[in-house]
This record gives C-alpha cells, sequence and structure tokens, in this order.
C-alpha cells in the first residue's frame, strides 16, 4: 500500500510536470496564432483588403465619347451621332432561339449577318452584352421598340459614334475610325487603357495622329461580383471625359472647292498660309466616303476603293512623290542668284534644243524662245536657259538651297506617319545610294525638275511659301491650339542670303502669270485684290522618244497613264502676298492648261474668305 | 471527517452534482455553440436555411446529451474505455467494408438513422481507451517494451483504418491524441525524441508514397501563388478574407469573401476565415479567449480530478482539443498545407461535434464526480 502511494506520487509529479511543459507549449503556439492574425488582419489589412476588392469589385467600362473635329470656322468636320443600336445579354432571355429569329424576321438580316450574330454570342460569356445591330435605321429601331412586349431581354440603346458630315472631302487629312485591332491596342497606350469591345479607334491620318487626345476616357461602371464574375449590384458609376475637340486650321469652303475641282481627276490641292504656315485645304482626289468604316466596310465597297486605278487610298498630298517639272525652276533662279553664278542679265539663246556631254536636251517649245534672260525665261519657262544655268550652278548648290526652302524632307514632321521625304539628289546622295558617280547630264535635267528629283505638293507648297513670305522658314500645321502653331515666321533667321534675289524670283514669277506671253497668262486675274503669281510645271512620267517629239501628240491623244502631270504653284495676292498654294493633277496633261486654272478659282475663294478668318482670328484669337 | 465521509459515501445526490457542475466552462461551451450558429447562419447568405438548422438540431441534442453523460459517474466512463474502443474500431472496420464514399473517401457509415463518421468519434475514444490502459499502470511499467508495444498498436491499429479510407488528416489527428495520452502517462522523452527524429529523416519517403493531390497540397502551401486558381485558390482566398477583416471586421452578414462565394469549405474547415473576416481581429481574438477559457478548464478539471484515469483523460483531451483547434486555425491562416481539420463545435459535421460533445461530457462528469477514486 505504501509502495503504491509512494507510486501514485511518483505518477502525479510526472504527469504534473508534463502538464508544466504542455501549458507553456499551449501558450506559446497561442501567441503564435494571435500574432499571425494580427499579422494578417492588421499590419496587412491594406494589401488584403485590396485584394478583396479585387475580389469583389469589377468594373464595365462604356465606349467612351471622342473628341470632335472642328474647322476653323467651328464647323464640326467629323463628330458623332447617336446610332441606333440592339443589345442582348443571353443569359437574361429566357428563350434565345425564338428571340434571335424573332430579331432576324424584324431586322430583315440576311444569313451571313445572322450567322456573324451567332458566332459573337458563342464568343462571349451569357451576362456579356451582344451587340445584334451597331447602327440601325430610325424605322427599323422604331419598329423593334413596338415588338419590345414581345422580345424579352432586348435592349433598345441609343449608343455614340463617329460621324463625317462632309464625306469624302476630309478623308486624308483627319482620315477615319474602325475597330480597334489588336495592333492598335498593343501600340497605343490610351487605347489599351479605355480599350472595350467595339470601340473604334483612329486607323489613319490625325484621327490616328491624335488618337491620345481624342479618344476620351471611359465611363466606367462598377458592380460587385460574385466568385463566378456574377454582377450582383451596382456601386458606383464615373462618367468619363470625352475626348479632347482639335480645331484645325483647315477653311471647309477651301477644302470643298478643291474637292470639286479636283473631281473626278486624281491629283492634290494645298493651300497655305505663307505667315503662320497654317494649312487652309489640303486636298487629295479621288476621295471616298469615310463613313463606309465607321461600322466596318463592307466588302465590295472595299473593292471598289482598293482596285481604283486613280488609288483613292493614297493620300497624294503627303505621299505622292512627283517630279516637280517647271515648278523648280524658281529655287533653280534662286540658288543660281545666291550663289552669284548668274545675274539678271545674263542671257542664253534658246534655239529649241541644246547639245551638252554629247546628248540632245529639248526645250518644249520646239522653234526654240530666243534670247532669254532670267525673268523672261522663267516668264515663258524655257528650258534651254535652265539647262544652262543648272550646268553652270552644279547640283550639290541646287539641292543645297532647295533642300533650305523645304524640299526633300517632311513637311510635317511625325505628324503623319506615311509622309514622303521626297528626294533633292546631290553627287554624294548618288554616290551612297546608287553607288554610282553624279553624270553631268543629271544635273541639266534636275535644272527643269526631271530626273532623280522628286517632291510632294505639300512640300511644294512650302517652298512657294517661303519665296512668298520674303524668304523666311515658316512651320506649317494643322491644328490650331497646337504647340507648333505657336512659332512664328522667323524673321531673324532668313533662308536667303540677299533678299534682293528673292525680290527677283517673285517677280519673274509674277511675269509669267501677269504678262503676255507668260505660261499662266491666261488664268491671271486682273484685279489687284485677287492677282496672284504662280508657275506652271509639267512633269514627264516617262523620256519622250524622238518620234513621239516628232508626233507632237495632243494631250487627249495620250494614253492615261503616260500623259504628263501637271502642276502649278503659286502664290497672291501679289501686291500683299498672303497664301500659297500648289495643285497636281495626275496624267492632266500641261500645267498651264489643267493646273492653272484652279489657281484661279481657288485665289478668288482663298481671297474673299481671309477677310472672314482674319475677323474671327482677331476676335477669339490674337495671336499669329 | 468531512472528507472521510464524502469517500465513503461516495454516492452524490442529484441536486449536489447540479452543484459540483464547471458553469465556467458550460457557459463558454454554450457560447461557442451561439457564436457557431450565427456563423452559419451567416454562411447560409444571412437566412435560416439547411446548415443552419441541421447544425443547431446537432448543437441543442448534443448539448442536451452532454449533460445527461455528466451525471453519469465516471467510473462507469472509466469501465467502457475498452469496448468504446473495440466497438469505433468495429465501425472502422465497417466503414471500411460498406462505407459510403464522397468526393473520393470512403469515411462515413450509414446507422440507418444517421450517417456517421467513426474516424471523429476515434479521436475521443482512443484517448479514453489509452487513458484507462495507463491508469493503474506502475510508473516503472510504463517504459517497458510491453507497454509500448500495446499503445502503439492501439494507436496505429484505428490511425491504418483511416489512412485506407483515405483521410490522412483525421488520421494524424487521431495519433496526436493518442500520443498526448503517451506523453501525460510518462512515456520517456527519448522515445517522443526518437520519434520526432524518425520522422523527420524519413519525410521524404513519406512525400514519396503520398497521393498527389497529397503532394500537391504540400508544394501548394509552400508556394499558393504558383497556381492561384488551382490548388492554391483556396489557401489565397482564405488568407484574402481573414486579411481583409481588419481590427473589427466588415461587420455581420456583410463578409464579402464568403458573401460572393470566393470561399470553399466555407461551412466546414474553413469556418473561422468567414468568421474571422466578419468580425476581424477582435473577434477572432475573443473566439480564441474562449478556446482558451475552454481548455484551461478542461486541464483545471483534470487536476482537481482525485483518480488518475480522469486526470489523464482531461490533460490529455485538453491537448487534443488545442491541437485540433491550433491545425486548424494555422491551415486557413496559411501556416500549415491543408489537411481536413473542422474547428471543433464551430465547424459543421455532425460526427465532429459528436465526438467533441462527448469529450466535454466525460469532461463535465470528471468535474462533477471529482472526488471519485478508481480502484
Amino acid at each position: 500500500m505504501i509502495n503504491s502511494s509512494s507510486d501514485n506520487v511518483k505518477k502525479l509529479n510526472s504527469i504534473n510536470r508534463r502538464m508544466f511543459i504542455t501549458g507553456s507549449l499551449k501558450f506559446f503556439i497561442m501567441i503564435g496564432i494571435v500574432s499571425r492574425l494580427f499579422f494578417l488582419q492588421v499590419k496587412e489589412n491594406k494589401k488584403y483588403l485590396t485584394l478583396s476588392d479585387k475580389n469583389r469589385i469589377r468594373e464595365w467600362k462604356l465606349a467612351p465619347v471622342r473628341g470632335e473635329f472642328h474647322d476653323y470656322f467651328g464647323n464640326i468636320i467629323a463628330g458623332n451621332f447617336e446610332a441606333y443600336q440592339l443589345h442582348v445579354i443571353p443569359e437574361q432571355v429566357e428563350d434565345f432561339r425564338y428571340v434571335i429569329y424573332r430579331l432576324k424576321d424584324l431586322l430583315e438580316l440576311s444569313d451571313k449577318e445572322f450567322k456573324k450574330v451567332l458566332k459573337k454570342k458563342s464568343e462571349i460569356k451569357p451576362w456579356e452584352t451582344l451587340i445584334v445591330s451597331e447602327n440601325l435605321s430610325w424605322q427599323k429601331f422604331s419598329k423593334i421598340n413596338n415588338h419590345l412586349y414581345d422580345l424579352n431581354g432586348v435592349k433598345p440603346v441609343i449608343s455614340i459614334s463617329r460621324n463625317y458630315p462632309f464625306k469624302e472631302n476630309f478623308t486624308h487629312l483627319i482620315g477615319y475610325v474602325s475597330q480597334a485591332n489588336q495592333d492598335d491596342i498593343e501600340n497605343t497606350q490610351a487605347i489599351k487603357q479605355n480599350f472595350v469591345p467595339g470601340l473604334k479607334v483612329g486607323k489613319v491620318g490625325l484621327e490616328k495622329t491624335f488618337e491620345e487626345k481624342l479618344i476620351g476616357t471611359n465611363d466606367i461602371e462598377r458592380y460587385e461580383v460574385n466568385a463566378y464574375g456574377r454582377r450582383i449590384s451596382q456601386l458606383e458609376f464615373q462618367k468619363g471625359q470625352k475626348g479632347k475637340t482639335l480645331r484645325l486650321t483647315i477653311d471647309t469652303e477651301v477644302q470643298k472647292l478643291s474637292n470639286e475641282l479636283l473631281k473626278d481627276k486624281a491629283g492634290s490641292i494645298c493651300v497655305m498660309d505663307i505667315y503662320t504656315g497654317a494649312v487652309i485645304a489640303m486636298h487629295s482626289s479621288p476621295s471616298f466616303d469615310p463613313n463606309l468604316f465607321v461600322f466596318g466596310i463592307s466588302q465590295d465597297d472595299w473593292q471598289l476603293i482598293r482596285n481604283d486605278p486613280m488609288k483613292p487610298l493614297v493620300n497624294k498630298t503627303l505621299q505622292g512623290n512627283y517630279s516637280p517639272g517647271s515648278t523648280i525652276k524658281p529655287i533653280v533662279a534662286l540658288s543660281a542668284l545666291e550663289n552669284g553664278i548668274v545675274n539678271t542679265n545674263f542671257t542664253v539663246q534658246c534655239t529649241g534644243k541644246t547639245e551638252m556631254y554629247g546628248q540632245t536636251y529639248h526645250c518644249w517649245k520646239k522653234k526654240g524662245h530666243g534670247y532669254m534672260s532670267l525673268r523672261n525665261a522663267m516668264k515663258q519657262s524655257c528650258d534651254t536657259y535652265f539647262y544652262e544655268v543648272a550646268r553652270k550652278l552644279g547640283v550639290d548648290k541646287l539641292s543645297e538651297t532647295a533642300k533650305k526652302f523645304g524640299l526633300g524632307e517632311k513637311v510635317f514632321g511625325d505628324l503623319f506617319d506615311i509622309e514622303k521625304k521626297g528626294l533633292i539628289p546631290n553627287t554624294l546622295w548618288k554616290k551612297n545610294a546608287l553607288g554610282k558617280g553624279w553624270l553631268l547630264g543629271e544635273t541639266i535635267i534636275t535644272g527643269i525638275g526631271q530626273g532623280y528629283i522628286q517632291t510632294t505638293p505639300i512640300q511644294l507648297c512650302l517652298m512657294t511659301a517661303q519665296i512668298a513670305n520674303g524668304g523666311y522658314k515658316i512651320y506649317p500645321h494643322l491644328v490650331v491650339d497646337d504647340k507648333v502653331k505657336a512659332q512664328p515666321i522667323d524673321k531673324f533667321t532668313p533662308l536667303y542670303k540677299n533678299s534682293k534675289n528673292i525680290k527677283i524670283v517673285q517677280d519673274a514669277i509674277f511675269g509669267s502669270t501677269n504678262e503676255v506671253m507668260g505660261t499662266s497668262y491666261r488664268s491671271r486675274i486682273d484685279n489687284p485684290k485677287y492677282q496672284f503669281a504662280g508657275k506652271t510645271g509639267t512633269a514627264q512620267v516617262k523620256k519622250i522618244t524622238e518620234e513621239e517629239r516628232e508626233l507632237d501628240l495632243k494631250t487627249f491623244e495620250i494614253p492615261y497613264e503616260q500623259r504628263d502631270h501637271a502642276l502649278y504653284v503659286a502664290f497672291g495676292p501679289y501686291k500683299n502676298p498672303r497664301y500659297a498654294l500648289s495643285v497636281i493633277v495626275e496624267h492632266g496633261g500641261n500645267g498651264s492648261t489643267t493646273a492653272a486654272p484652279m489657281a484661279t478659282k481657288l485665289f478668288k475663294l482663298i481671297i474673299d474668305r481671309h477677310k472672314i478668318r482674319e475677323s474671327l482670328g482677331n476676335k477669339k484669337y490674337l495671336e499669329i | 471527517m468531512y472528507q472521510h465521509t464524502r469517500l465513503t459515501t461516495n454516492r452524490l445526490g442529484f441536486f449536489q452534482k447540479f452543484r459540483n457542475f464547471d458553469y465556467i466552462l458550460l457557459v463558454c461551451i454554450l457560447l461557442l455553440g451561439f457564436i457557431s450558429l450565427a456563423t452559419m447562419y451567416s454562411t447560409d447568405g444571412g437566412e435560416i436555411k439547411f446548415h443552419t438548422k441541421s447544425h443547431f438540431t446537432k448543437l441543442a441534442v448534443f448539448t442536451l446529451m452532454m449533460l445527461v453523460m455528466s451525471f453519469i459517474n465516471i467510473k462507469y466512463w472509466f469501465s467502457i474505455g475498452y469496448l468504446a474502443y473495440v466497438a469505433v474500431v468495429g465501425l472502422l472496420v465497417g466503414t471500411y467494408l460498406f462505407g459510403i464514399t464522397s468526393s473520393g473517401s470512403q469515411r462515413w457509415i450509414n446507422l440507418y438513422f444517421i450517417n456517421l463518421q467513426p474516424s471523429e468519434l476515434m479521436k475521443i475514444f482512443i484517448i479514453v481507451c489509452l487513458a484507462k490502459f495507463f491508469h493503474r499502470m506502475k510508473l516503472e511499467n510504463v517504459n517497458s517494451i510491453y507497454t509500448i508495444l500495446t499503445s502503439l498498436t492501439i494507436i496505429l491499429l484505428p490511425m491504418g483504418l483511416v489512412i485506407v479510407q483515405p483521410d490522412l488528416g483525421t488520421a494524424v489527428l487521431i495519433a496526436i491524441s493518442g500520443i498526448a495520452v503517451l506523453w501525460f502517462a510518462g512515456i520517456n522523452y527519448k522515445y517522443f525524441i526518437y520519434t520526432i527524429l524518425g520522422f523527420i529523416i524519413s519525410l521524404p519517403f513519406v512525400i514519396a508514397f503520398l497521393k498527389p493531390y497529397q503532394k500537391l497540397r504540400v508544394l501548394t502551401f509552400l508556394n499558393p501563388d504558383k497556381d492561384p486558381l488551382g490548388a492554391g485558390y483556396q489557401i489565397i482566398q482564405s488568407k484574402i478574407a481573414v486579411g481583409s477583416g481588419g481590427i473589427f471586421g466588415k461587420g455581420f452578414l456583410k463578409g464579402t469573401q464568403s458573401y460572393l462565394e470566393f470561399l470553399p469549405e466555407k461551412h466546414t474547415d474553413f469556418i473561422f476565415t468567414l468568421f474571422s473576416e466578419e468580425f476581424g481581429f477582435v473577434g477572432s481574438a475573443i473566439l480564441l479567449v474562449i478556446y482558451a477559457i475552454i481548455i484551461y478548464r478542461i486541464v483545471a478539471i483534470g487536476a482537481s480530478s482525485r483518480s488518475y484515469f480522469a486526470k489523464v483523460f482531461c490533460y490529455s483531451f485538453g491537448a487534443a482539443i488545442f491541437v485540433f483547434i491550433t491545425i486548424n486555425m494555422s491551415m486557413v491562416l496559411g501556416l500549415l498545407p491543408i489537411v481536413g481539420s473542422p474547428l471543433p463545435i464551430m465547424s459543421y459535421g455532425g460526427s465532429s461535434m459528436l465526438a467533441t460533445m462527448i469529450g466535454f461530457g466525460i469532461v463535465m462528469s470528471a468535474r462533477v464526480h471529482n472526488q471519485q477514486l478508481i480502484a
């Protein structure tokens, strides 16, 4: 008994000792759990709260409202309109098959369109919105509204969409919008941020350039969702910001006239303020209706545009590389004067052709012009004179002057990704690009704007403007309120060595239009208010053979693709110049018969519009 | 003299027994029951639905059962120790033979009026059985080969039956219950140290024998972000729920994680997650305090018991309950890999609650009859 009780005591001692160890262990483990709770719930609370909200709250973005384009006078040239759309959320429809077939009947959908809708449906989640129709006519929209009692789950929606009220007038300038694709999303941050299915983004032109400004921000709906993504309740609606509206320097009236003048022709017209660099009109023809692209262009329309031999998809003003032809002559003359190669008294005898370096070079006038001074040669566009001047000048000095006046480089810088640089050749360029030495004969034809030399219509316009303003650099721009615009004409870094030389060239161009024998004399306007000065150009698209030269065919007798391009550059009013323009008609034949008369009509309008433009400018915008 | 009377009388009247009740323990259990009901109500989305009703019924029946048990003399519980163990082993064998398979594991047995999970009961009865085994054993015999082998057999037999179900989690918990008794019975420290060392050394081999889903759980525990929507989903969402609760919680019925169905198993193993999300750090701490008081009371009852059996049972049961709570919480807080282990009383599930209440019943009986000596 004693033994047993002493054993009991030992046992109790043992168990109590172990209980003590266990109790201490429990205490520390408890502290561990509490500190873990403290860590998660107090210290890391913010992190987990965010994660929980991320779980719980899902955002639904709605397409942002795109900023508009206005012309200088505030007319909307790319705006928004209310498109009637039909949305269906499949999971909210009791009998989807019935509803969709009913809609097919009511909307008169073709089988192809119907299949497209079904395909779209299979690609989305049942609680996502299915857009059955993007742009319904009012008739169909109201028809659907009348049948809504029968169409459970169908939602008629008024949505904002792009609209180009002037149709083909601004296509190349503004471009168009269309459904965003993968590239758009990846390449542009703003699109990535604001992307919603069905978002329309700029594809070409200024719509593309200013995407970030125009796009605006989404309306955002915040919903509480469950673990399966189903919406439980709306928490918030956040109104988005409409995109920035951009005011352009363009005058719609002048733009419209340009479009009219180039109707059924391929070519380009651009008009520029010679002091501010503001572009008044910029049109490339033929054009097309950008509205076709907004909801996706139909295959037929697309083929029609794509296969048009006059290439409506090319923006000829910026992308068209043309030989400048005789329109380069003012630069050749200026370069020669600046470099002291010739003076006003320098004369050349023109016999209709001249032999140099074993080659025969023809003047456009077979009989020859006789003895030509600089002013006369410019006026009558004597090729022989300019062959000789170019020969004496050399291509390197010529290219230097030409580049100074804006040829051979992009006029708008990065504004348009499609803009071409043109080409102003010199000996170094040929060596590097073609690996051959420069031939003297090439200098000679460069003197009349043929050969390697290539310019875009906007470059020719800029060149003319910079001659017209007395030889100062200007920065062409399209958007008012844009930073570029703030740069005024830079009077302190002139492009000339001697301002007299500019005067001489201006005066020669004046003669070319306003004096008898001048190449564009027939297109002159005598009224000093509108009187302008211009230089014609005729750019050969192929080398003329001797036989053809003998035949001396009229323009309409030559096949279209072989006809010369007609060019014209001009500035006016002559007494106090303000605007410069360039006209190019592809395969238009002769500059003086095709291109110059367009300038006449343009100047009448431009100068009439000038007063209105000025008054507007003075009222609201004091700069310039 | 007084003590002598008590010793000789040995029989207590009904009201005496009533007076001997541990009311603190009872209040804590009822409080826990109430909290668990409220939490269950929240998992049902703020409505009285199936889980709430069923939980309430079980709670009521089993609490009543616990009270009835406490009036039965601790001697009686001692006497059925081996029998109960054999009966539950029988049920486990029955489960193995005719059990109900659900989600890939054969854990339940149909007893006509109830579907029972015998492995849960084993967590308690293994303690009863081993406590009886060590009751009158002399301390010098405790570490004899015979004792160690017998007690190991008592533990390994049900463990094996549970592992084949397969339900590794519960098997481990049964083992822990058993080991707790061995610990308090005075098995030499060195055996525990050897076991732990052996376990660590054999761990790589154990992992090699794990089922793919078990391996995945271990790997997921080590790096839950590896597969956030798959295997890591539970633990990530659970941590988000707890963490987003903050100091005061999101409020009753306002736990977005559970309400919006991000939480898996929210009725059962992850019930603490929901509670913690809605009541925050403060609520969780209060819950932990309630559990701590319960465990403290159990241990205190053990300390005041005169019989060695009651002492060992109370200490071991207290340690086991503590381990169950710790494992469950560590699991939902991302401190341990996910093993199926319910939170006592809080989790939905009849067998687990039955087992816990039986345990409380015996503890309460030990308290009521704390002067009882067992021959």
